[in-house]
């Protein structure tokens, strides 16, 4: 049952086909087999698991529903809070905090049945795109072992697509579960900005911060972001529409439906990247779709105003981080002392330096030339995405330039940043986007196709998601690694 | 002449007040926490107030009501929309890193608030601002070691912005006593300053009298009290202008009041100011202010202050010291007005003002009450002033009964009822009495006859010794005075 869809696992478990525990279990040998070689996840609960699985069994004994994920196995991003169970956000400066809490959408997957069988890798507090970034290890590519599984939900993807969880959470900020998605060669969405609750994820730029799942379907996407969107009255950017209803999604074509292309996300990137979008393309043209090439102008303004915005944020959500309530603390003597050693020696270098940028362009007098302009870069990138979106329904992209690098090959933090420059826009304009599995390279590397989609409008993402996974015929390849 | 006096001949104060007033809301500003003054150390915390990870914030829309409140009493122009933005800086007893406030999109711009002058007449103060806010925790330092206390951290505060008009040190104080009366008044706050409900910081420059230019200021910080805010304001102009006279210039600062001393502190100067890298709250949007919830406020306005002591000038007749006094706290102006609805007689404002500052008021203060705990009702007090005017009884008698009121709640009419009391008015009945204390004191009748006139009050004394003090004080002395002459 390892690699069956998600309805297929809950559905086994309701019917008695196979026990939750039985369930868990198989995950939890695969963890202990696997991962110490993928390194994937940062703290497995097996005692947790298992606990919270017998009660999904009692539940079904008892002939009550446990919900639409009963005993589904998830993994969880380490950026999630979960009560009780250790949540560092990959930093070291959040080693040893137990939570006294969930997070919303901890909860909500929790209510729906689902089994939370630890937490996964992790660029430090998100920030990174080949999650090198971990303060606690490196994770690795299931399909090829010597490359990034991408970032900064590296963990997320890798665990999915070595089967060591049925589905995971990740956050993308910037093209964070989309990116890794693609690398990983599973799904992938970053919902609407608003649409999952934020409450009980550790934040890194609160503006562009969204939860998604991590599949190896469409389907399976769609049912998880149905348990988990919806408003959140402890989230105060919550939308407050209700959560969607989207099983019916993936299958439902795309006839009729027009595929905007951006012209300018074309450039430098992978030929067998193109080709796959090409594929893609062509795919969805047969399917019945419109496919038209759009202008998205303000788009090569995306990285450096994320640049601005994201590191802005993060400099004043991290602020939080001195030792005094929780995590570790360094330093003797005065306060100023405990401050720098514990933030010195709590912080890896990647965060530093967007701190450090962030408090740059937050200084007295700069914040005009600097945040202020990057919102404002912000609203016309918006704009470019609403004008798009009154031709077309959808938008097709690359999702990353190239598939999965090589562990340790970017040498700069800025060619490391050119690996979200297809994701960041749909980020800053508050959009929901998709990474779904198209094509593979020569290599064998998956690649990764981006549906964009207009606000609140998963369903049309979906849809679109589903036609091209059900004709791009990649969906039932695992890594060898897996077996 | 004192140092100040001197410094005041030739410089002119410039002082600008910086005040917060703790909101009354029941949960804190962002996070569900009660608050409470004097709860255990840390026991009004939760997940939010504690900035642990993943937590946001939620704004408590009571909060905004009652700024709301305040910005339309100060007749402010009010944001329809507005933004929340974070202020950095690294501090214990700031468990975010930053305090959640307004920056460049206050709630309330350019209103006014009017201060009552000692001399007599008002003052109409502009204010630049009035933003929300949350308050910090609180640091204790004991030996080696720091304490930090939660409790009052995510509290709603506004904080009142004036411009720099106040010129001296008692309009500082009358600004603090004027904005304390109307949030009591709006019923936003208690205000009080010794549970650190209401604080001040001010600045203060001087500049050479008959210029326009501002000099530079320094910033006093941790001022509060009604007392500290005029002595620390009147120790920094003296402060500067012991400088300026001394031909040394003022170093723009922030200081430290230090009450127990008596005295200022340089904290941090300009230099080292903080840079408060004010960012846009991206958690929170921005705050509507809609119509609905305006009329709402406008419609459960209460009478202000100002108006009220308006209208206790003009329908009451009262002289403005008196009215003043009524006017100063809302439950004792509210008292006054229903013992004049009890009374049944505009006109009997002025007696019912005095008994209710007089007597009661002195008592009150004498226990240490307030109004509200008053064992004397308005309708008490209504009783007495009627039982004076139809003659029942004496002012003095009245005193007499208004301690048994004070000290047992009866009503004055039961008290006058059971003891048969009624001063006795009848001229010839207290004739009959006056012309029995004069054949007992002969002495005196002689030496009164012979110009001794201090010698009446003896009389008075003796008739009223007489009669338990029932002798109309009016027709006794009307009848000595035929008696004796």
């Amino acid at each position: 049952m390892i690699w069956s869809s998600v309805a297929d696992q809950a559905h086994a478990v309701r019917t008695k086909a196979i026990s939750a525990v039985e369930l868990t279990r198989a995950y939890l040998e695969r963890i202990a087999a696997k991962d110490g070689e993928l390194g994937a996840y940062l703290a497995v609960d097996e005692a947790g698991a298992i606990a919270a699985a017998t009660r999904v069994d009692e539940c079904v004994a008892r002939g009550e529903d446990p919900g639409p994920l009963a005993g589904v196995p998830v993994g969880l991003k380490d950026v999630f809070v979960t009560e009780g169970l250790a949540t560092t956000a990959g930093s070291r400066i959040l080693e040893g905090w137990i939570p006294p809490y969930d997070g919303t959408a901890v909860a909500q997957l929790r209510a729906a049945g689902a089994v939370v069988l630890g937490k996964l890798n992790c660029d430090e507090f998100a920030m990174g795109s080949s999650n090198e970034n971990s303060a606690y290890k490196l994770c690795r590519n299931p399909w090829d072992l010597t490359r990034t599984p991408g970032g900064s939900s590296g963990g997320s993807a890798a665990a999915v697509a070595a089967g060591l969880c049925s589905f995971s959470l990740g956050t993308d900020t910037g093209g964070s579960i989309r990116q890794p998605a693609a690398m990983c060669g599973v799904v992938g969405i970053k919902p609407t900005y608003g649409r999952v609750s934020r409450w009980g994820v550790v934040a890194y730029a609160s503006s562009l911060d969204q939860v998604g799942p991590l599949t190896r379907s469409v389907a399976d996407a769609a049912l998880v972001l149905e348990a988990i969107c919806g408003h959140d009255p402890r989230d105060a950017t919550s939308v407050v529409e209700p959560a969607p209803l989207l099983a019916s999604a993936p299958t439902a074509g795309v006839d009729g439906l027009t595929i905007g292309i951006p012209v300018e996300y074309g450039g430098d990137i992978d030929p067998e990247i193109a080709a796959a979008v090409q594929r893609a393309a062509a795919i969805l043209r047969e399917a019945g779709a419109n496919v038209v090439e759009i202008s998205l102008p303000h788009t090569r303004y995306a990285l450096p105003a994320y640049y601005v915005i994201a590191p802005a944020e993060a400099s004043s959500n991290l602020a939080r981080y001195d030792g005094i309530r929780y995590g570790i603390r360094r330093g003797e003597g005065g306060l100023a002392e405990v401050y720098r050693a514990t933030r010195g020696a709590g912080f890896g270098a990647e965060v530093k330096r967007r701190i450090m940028l962030g408090t740059y362009a937050l200084r007295a007098g700069y914040y005009d030339a600097y945040y202020k302009k990057a919102q404002q870069v912000r609203a016309l990138i918006k704009r470019d995405f609403e004008q798009a979106y009154a031709t077309c329904d959808a938008i097709l992209s690359p999702t990353t330039p190239t598939p999965a690098f090589a562990l340790g090959a970017n040498a700069t933090p800025y060619e490391m940043y050119l690996a979200d420059v297809f994701t960041l826009a749909c980020n800053l304009a508050g959009l929901p986007g998709a990474s779904v599995p198209a094509a593979r390279a020569s290599s064998g590397l998956p690649i990764g196709v981006q549906i964009l989609g207009r606000p609140l409008d998963e369903a049309t993402v979906l849809r679109v998601a589903g036609a091209i996974e059900r004709a791009a015929g990649v969906m039932d390849l695992h890594p060898p690694f897996a077996s | 002449m004192t140092e100040l006096a001197t410094a005041l001949q030739n410089w002119e104060p410039v002082i600008g007040l910086e005040v917060h007033v703790q909101l009354a809301t029941r949960s804190k500003a962002f996070a569900p926490s009660a608050i409470l003054f004097g709860a255990p150390p840390n026991s009004l915390t939760d997940p939010v107030v504690l900035a642990l990870p993943g937590t946001l914030p939620t704004f408590n829309k009571a909060a905004l009501e009652m700024a709301l409140r305040l910005g339309v009493a100060t007749v402010s122009k009010i944001r329809a929309k507005s933004r929340f933005a974070r202020k950095h800086y690294f501090y214990p007893d700031s468990p975010k890193g930053y305090q959640i406030s307004q920056y460049d999109e206050p709630l309330c711009e350019e209103g006014v608030l009017d201060i009552l002058l000692p001399e007599g007449g008002r003052k109409r103060v502009k204010l630049t601002r009035i933003h929300l806010e949350e308050d910090a925790g609180k640091s204790s330092h004991a030996g080696a070691f720091s304490l930090v206390d939660l409790n009052r951290a995510g509290a709603p505060l506004v904080e009142v912005v004036t411009a720099p008009e106040l010129g001296s040190a008692e309009e500082a104080a009358e600004f603090m006593r004027a904005l304390h009366r109307m949030v009591r008044y709006l019923g936003i706050s208690e205000a009080d300053m010794e549970k650190g409900q209401m604080r001040c910081d001010a600045n203060v420059s001087l500049r050479r009298r008959g210029e326009d230019r501002l000099g530079t200021r320094a910033e006093l910080k941790n001022i509060n009290s009604f007392r500290f805010v005029q002595k620390a304001v009147e120790h920094e102009i003296a402060r500067q202008a012991r400088i300026l006279d001394g031909g040394g210039t003022i170093v723009q600062e922030t200081r430290l009041w230090d009450a127990d001393r008596g005295a200022s502190f340089s904290m941090r100067s300009k230099e080292e100011a903080n840079d408060y890298r004010y960012l846009p709250d991206p958690d929170l949007p921005p705050l509507h202010v809609d119509g609905p919830l305006m009329m709402n406020v406008m419609r459960t306005m209460p009478e202000l202050p100002m108006a009220k002591l308006d209208r206790f000038v003009r329908d009451y007749d009262l002289r403005e010291p008196e009215a003043r006094q009524l006017i100063e706290a809302p439950a004792l102006a509210d008292y006054f007005d229903a013992a004049i609805k009890a009374h049944g007689s505009d006109r009997a404002a002025r007696t019912l003002a005095a008994w209710i500052t007089t007597e009661l008021g002195g008592a009150l203060n004498r226990d240490g009450k307030s109004i509200e705990d008053s064992p004397v009702t308005p309708a008490h007090i209504a009783a007495l002033v009627k039982l004076i005017d139809d003659g029942t009884i004496s002012g003095k008698m009245a005193k007499t009964v208004f301690d048994e009121v004070y000290t047992t709640g009866t009503s004055p009419d039961a008290i006058v009822a059971r003891d048969g009391l009624r001063q006795i008015s009848d001229p010839v009945e207290i004739e009959r009495i006056a012309l029995e204390v004069m054949a007992a004191s002969p002495k005196q009748v002689t030496a009164y006859r012979a110009g001794k006139d201090t010698l009446f009050g003896f009389f008075v004394g003796a008739v009223m010794k007489a009669t338990g003090g029932k002798a109309s004080p009016q027709v006794t002395s009307d009848v000595l005075r035929r008696l004796l002459s």
